[in-house]
C-alpha cells in the first residue's frame, strides 16, 4: 500500500504543470493564424487570376480593370460605384474591417495547370486570402478545387458550366455568373415566341466542360417545349475552321443550328455558319435559324455584323436601367473610356460581395465568411435582388436574353436586351439531375 | 452524293492554305536547308497586314455630334475615316470595303523585307547549326512574333470581312446539274481556292521560266557546284527566302475573310503544315502542292458524321493516321527525293 504526500511545494508544482499542460495549445495557437493568410492589421491581400495572356486575354484584361476599380472603390476612392447602390451599406471606404485592400494578379493563360500555378503561388508567397477571377469553367473547376484544399475562399469569374456549382462544387467556392441551366431556361420560352415549337434543331458543341452541360441544358429546355434534336457533333475546342462540321447541318433536316460554343469558337463557327448561306436559306418551309446560348459583347465584336439578329443570354448588359448598373458603367466608363463587359461586371461585384461578407462577418476566416455568404440576399449591384443559394453557392438572379443589333449605332451597341428573364423561371432545385453528383463537403479554413 | 461534293469543296480552301504553306516551307527547307518553324507566324503576320491596312483605311478624325450622346450621356464622339474625309464619301468606302484584295498589294513588299531581314538577320547565323537548333531558334521567333501581335492587336479574333460583292454564297449544285440549295458554297472560299491555284502557279512558272529560277534549282540540285560557277547562290537563296515569306503572307492575307485573324493562328497551321510537307515529300515542291490539297480533302471527309459513327475521333487524327501510312510505305513522301534529310 502506497503512501501520498501532499505538501505545499508539491501543490505548487503539480499545479503550475497542469496549469501550462491545458494552456498549451493556445500558447502555440496564439502567435500562429487560425485560418490560411490572417492578414495583419494595416493590409489585406486579393488575389485576382485572370488569362492575361492566351486567347481570353482581351476579356482577362477587362475583369482586371474592374477588380482595379472595385479596390479603388473598396479603399474609398474614386465615386464608390456601385458601393452607392449595394443594398448592404457595412462597406464605409475604408477598405476590408479596417485593412487597405491591396491586390497581387496572376495568369491563368485559360489552362487549368497554370491557373492552379499561380493561384498557389498568389496564396503561397503573396499571403492573397482570396482568390477570384477567370474565363472558362474549366479553369474555375481547377482553381476552386485548389482553394479548398489551401482554405482559402474562390470568387468564381466567368465561368458558366453547371458543373462549377454542380458535380464539382466546393464549400470554399462561390459563383455569381449564371449557368449553363440558367441560360437554356431563360432562352427557351423567347425561342419558342420567335420560332415556334416544331423545329429541328442540330447541335455543334465544343468538346468540353463548359459545351457538355451547355449542350445538355439547351437541348433539354428546347426538346421540352417541343423541338427535336438532330444531331449533336462535338467539336475540338482548338477547332478554327468548322466548314467541315457546317457542312453536313447543309443536308441534315434540321431548320436551327445551335451553337454551343464560345470565345474564339463561337466567332469562327458563326462567321463560317452565314458565309455558308444556313441564314438565307429555307428548310421544312421556315427560315433557318441560329442560336448562340452564351453571348458576350467581346465575341459580338469579333463575329461583326453575323451576330445581328442572332438571339442568346447574358448575365448581364450595360444597357440595364437598374441603378447599380448605371452607378458601375459611370464609374467604369469615366476610368476607361468605354462600357464594361459582364466578366467585369461579375468580377466587379464578386469582390465587393466578399467584402461585404468579411466585413458582416467581422472576420477574414474563410469558414465565417461563407457562412455570411451562404443564403444572403441583396441587391443594387447591377442584377436585381440576388441569392447566394446556401446549397451549392449559386447566384440566382434575372437572366438576361439578347439579340444582336440589326443596325448597330456604334460599336457599344452590338447586343440589345430582348427580356429580362424572372429569377424564378431559372431556378432549379438543388438536387437537379444536371447538377448532381457533387458534394459541397465542409469549409476549409486552411492553416 | 452533295455531302461529299460539299466536303470536297470544303477540303480544297483548306487544302490552299495548307498546300500554300507548306510550299514555302518547302522553298525555305530545299534552298537554305532550314526547318522554318517561323513561317505559321509567317502567315498569321499576312494576315495582320490586312488589319493593318484595314485598320490604316479606317483611321479616323472625331467630329462632337451634339444631336447625339454617348453611353455615359455626354455628346457623342463620331468617327469619320480620314480616307472618305479625302477621297470622298464613295471612294473612301470602297477602299475599306476592298481592304483585304487590296491587302495583297500591301502585303507582298512588307513580306519580302521581313523575309529579308529575319534571313540575313538571324537565320544565316544558323545554316551550319544543325536542325534541332533551327527548330529551336525560328520556333522561337514564332513565340516572338506572335507576342508582339498580341502586344499590339490584342487576343480576340478581329473581324476583316470580304468585299461586300464576295460575302454570301451561290448555289454551286446548279451549275453542275443538283437542284437548287443542295450544294451551297461560300463565294469566298472560292476566290480563295482559285487564288492559291494562281499563287502555286506562279511560283512553279518562276522557277521553271525564269533565269532566276533555273539558278536557284540548280542551286536546290548542288549547292556547291553552282557557287564553284561564281553564281552568289546564297544571295539568290535570301530572295528566295522572302519570296516563301511573301507566299505565306498572301495566304495569311487571303485567308482572314474565312478566319477572322487572331495572334495564335500561324501555330494552329504550322504542325499541320510539316506534316504536309513530310507527307509530299521533303524537299519536293509538287509533294508539298499534292499533299497539301490530298490531306485538306481526307480531313474534311474525316469530319463527315457517318464516318466519325464508325470510328469517333476520326477528324482529330486522320492527317497524322495519312501520314504514318505514307512514311511506313513511302518513307521519302510521296514525291520526297533521296538524299534530302537522309544523311
Amino acid at each position: 500500500m502506497s503512501k501520498t504526500t501532499l505538501t505545499r511545494r508539491g501543490m505548487l508544482r503539480t499545479g503550475a504543470a497542469t496549469g501550462a499542460g491545458l494552456a498549451l495549445p493556445t500558447i502555440f495557437t496564439s502567435g500562429a493564424s487560425a485560418f490560411t493568410n490572417e492578414p495583419g492589421d494595416s493590409e489585406v491581400v486579393l488575389g485576382f487570376n485572370v488569362p492575361q495572356t492566351g486567347p481570353y486575354a482581351d476579356e482577362g484584361a477587362d475583369e482586371l480593370r474592374a477588380y482595379e476599380l472595385a479596390v479603388e472603390h473598396l479603399n474609398g476612392g474614386g465615386d464608390g460605384g456601385m458601393l452607392n447602390t449595394f443594398s448592404s451599406k457595412v462597406l464605409d471606404g475604408t477598405g476590408i474591417l479596417g485593412r487597405k485592400v491591396s491586390y497581387v494578379t496572376g495568369d491563368t493563360q485559360t489552362k487549368s495547370d497554370a491557373a492552379r500555378a499561380s493561384a498557389k503561388s498568389m496564396i503561397e508567397k503573396d499571403g492573397a486570402i482570396m482568390i477570384t477571377g477567370g474565363s472558362s469553367s474549366g479553369v474555375a473547376v481547377a482553381v476552386q478545387g485548389l482553394c479548398q484544399e489551401a482554405g482559402v475562399i474562390f470568387m468564381a469569374g466567368l465561368t458558366h458550366s453547371n458543373d462549377t456549382t454542380g458535380k464539382d462544387k466546393k464549400a470554399n467556392g462561390f459563383r455569381h455568373f449564371f449557368n449553363a441551366y440558367m441560360s437554356a431556361a431563360a432562352l427557351a420560352p423567347v425561342l419558342e415566341k420567335l420560332y415556334g415549337t416544331d423545329r429541328s434543331a442540330y447541335h455543334l458543341t465544343a468538346d468540353y466542360t463548359w459545351g457538355w452541360t451547355q449542350q445538355e441544358s439547351i437541348a433539354a429546355a428546347t426538346e421540352a417545349m417541343g423541338w427535336n434534336t438532330v444531331n449533336n457533333v462535338m467539336t475540338p475546342l482548338a477547332s478554327t475552321d468548322f466548314s467541315s462540321y457546317i457542312a453536313p447541318v447543309l443536308n441534315s433536316g434540321a431548320d436551327v443550328l445551335v451553337l454551343n460554343h464560345y470565345g474564339g469558337n463561337m466567332v469562327n463557327s458563326l462567321t463560317q455558319a452565314v458565309q455558308f448561306g444556313l441564314r438565307d436559306k429555307q428548310v421544312n418551309g421556315k427560315n433557318f435559324e441560329i442560336v448562340v446560348p452564351l453571348y458576350s459583347e467581346l465575341m459580338a465584336k469579333g463575329a461583326g455584323e453575323n451576330i445581328s439578329g442572332i438571339v442568346g443570354s447574358q448575365n448581364w448588359d450595360w444597357k440595364l436601367e437598374d441603378e447599380g448598373t448605371k452607378a458601375f458603367v459611370q464609374s467604369f466608363g469615366t476610368k476607361y473610356g468605354f462600357p464594361p463587359s459582364q466578366a467585369a461586371h461579375t468580377c466587379y461585384a464578386q469582390t465587393l460581395i466578399y467584402a461585404d461578407a468579411v466585413t458582416r462577418a467581422g472576420s477574414f476566416n474563410p469558414c465565417d465568411v461563407a457562412a455570411a455568404l451562404e443564403g444572403y440576399e441583396f441587391d443594387g449591384l447591377g442584377n436585381g435582388p440576388t441569392l447566394y443559394r446556401a446549397d451549392d453557392h449559386q447566384c440566382f438572379k434575372d437572366v438576361l436574353v439578347v439579340r444582336g443589333a440589326e443596325n448597330p449605332e456604334d460599336e457599344f451597341h452590338l447586343v440589345e436586351i430582348v427580356e429580362v428573364t424572372p429569377v424564378t423561371q431559372v431556378t432549379y432545385p438543388p438536387d437537379h439531375p444536371m447538377f448532381a453528383g457533387g458534394d459541397l463537403g465542409s469549409c476549409n479554413p486552411g492553416a | 452524293m452533295d455531302a461529299i461534293i460539299l466536303q470536297v469543296l470544303n477540303g480544297l480552301d483548306k487544302g490552299s492554305a495548307y498546300a500554300l504553306i507548306a510550299l514555302g516551307l518547302t522553298l525555305i527547307f530545299g534552298t537554305l536547308g532550314v526547318v522554318n518553324f517561323a513561317h505559321g507566324a509567317l502567315f498569321m503576320l499576312g494576315a495582320f497586314c490586312a488589319v493593318t491596312l484595314q485598320r490604316l483605311f479606317t483611321l479616323s478624325y472625331t467630329v462632337i455630334d451634339e444631336t447625339q450622346t454617348d453611353f455615359l450621356g455626354n455628346p457623342k464622339k463620331v468617327q469619320i475615316p480620314y480616307v472618305e474625309s479625302w477621297f470622298g464619301e464613295d471612294f473612301g468606302h470602297w477602299l475599306i470595303d476592298w481592304s483585304v484584295p487590296l491587302a495583297v498589294l500591301f502585303a507582298i513588299p512588307v513580306m519580302i523585307l521581313l523575309g529579308f531581314i529575319l534571313e540575313r538577320g538571324l537565320i544565316k547565323h544558323f545554316y551550319k547549326r544543325p536542325h534541332a537548333d533551327q527548330i529551336l531558334v525560328t520556333f522561337g521567333l514564332a513565340i516572338v512574333l506572335q507576342e508582339l501581335i498580341k502586344y499590339f492587336f490584342g487576343a480576340n479574333p478581329i473581324p476583316t470581312p470580304a468585299p461586300e460583292v464576295f460575302q454570301g454564297s451561290f448555289d454551286f449544285g446548279v451549275l453542275i446539274g443538283f437542284p437548287p440549295n443542295a450544294i451551297i458554297y461560300p463565294y469566298w472560299r472560292m476566290i480563295y481556292f482559285v487564288f492559291s491555284l494562281l499563287i502555286i502557279a506562279m511560283v512553279f512558272g518562276f522557277l521553271q521560266f525564269t533565269t532566276f529560277g533555273m539558278v536557284v534549282r540548280a542551286g536546290m540540285a548542288d549547292r556547291e557546284t553552282v557557287g564553284l560557277l561564281g553564281i552568289n547562290i546564297d544571295r539568290k537563296f535570301t530572295i528566295m527566302f522572302g519570296i516563301a515569306a511573301a507566299v505565306a503572307g498572301v495566304a495569311g492575307v487571303m485567308y482572314t475573310p474565312i478566319n477572322s485573324p487572331n495572334y495564335h493562328m500561324g501555330m494552329d497551321f504550322l504542325v499541320l503544315s510539316f506534316v504536309v510537307v513530310v507527307v509530299g515529300g521533303m524537299g519536293s515542291l509538287p509533294g508539298a502542292v499534292l499533299a497539301g490539297f490530298l490531306l485538306g480533302i481526307l480531313e474534311a471527309f474525316a469530319s463527315m458524321n457517318w464516318i466519325k459513327d464508325i470510328i469517333p475521333g476520326i477528324d482529330q487524327i486522320i492527317i497524322y493516321l495519312i501520314a504514318i501510312v505514307i512514311l511506313l510505305t513511302r518513307p521519302r513522301g510521296l514525291m520526297g527525293r533521296k538524299g534530302v534529310m537522309e544523311e
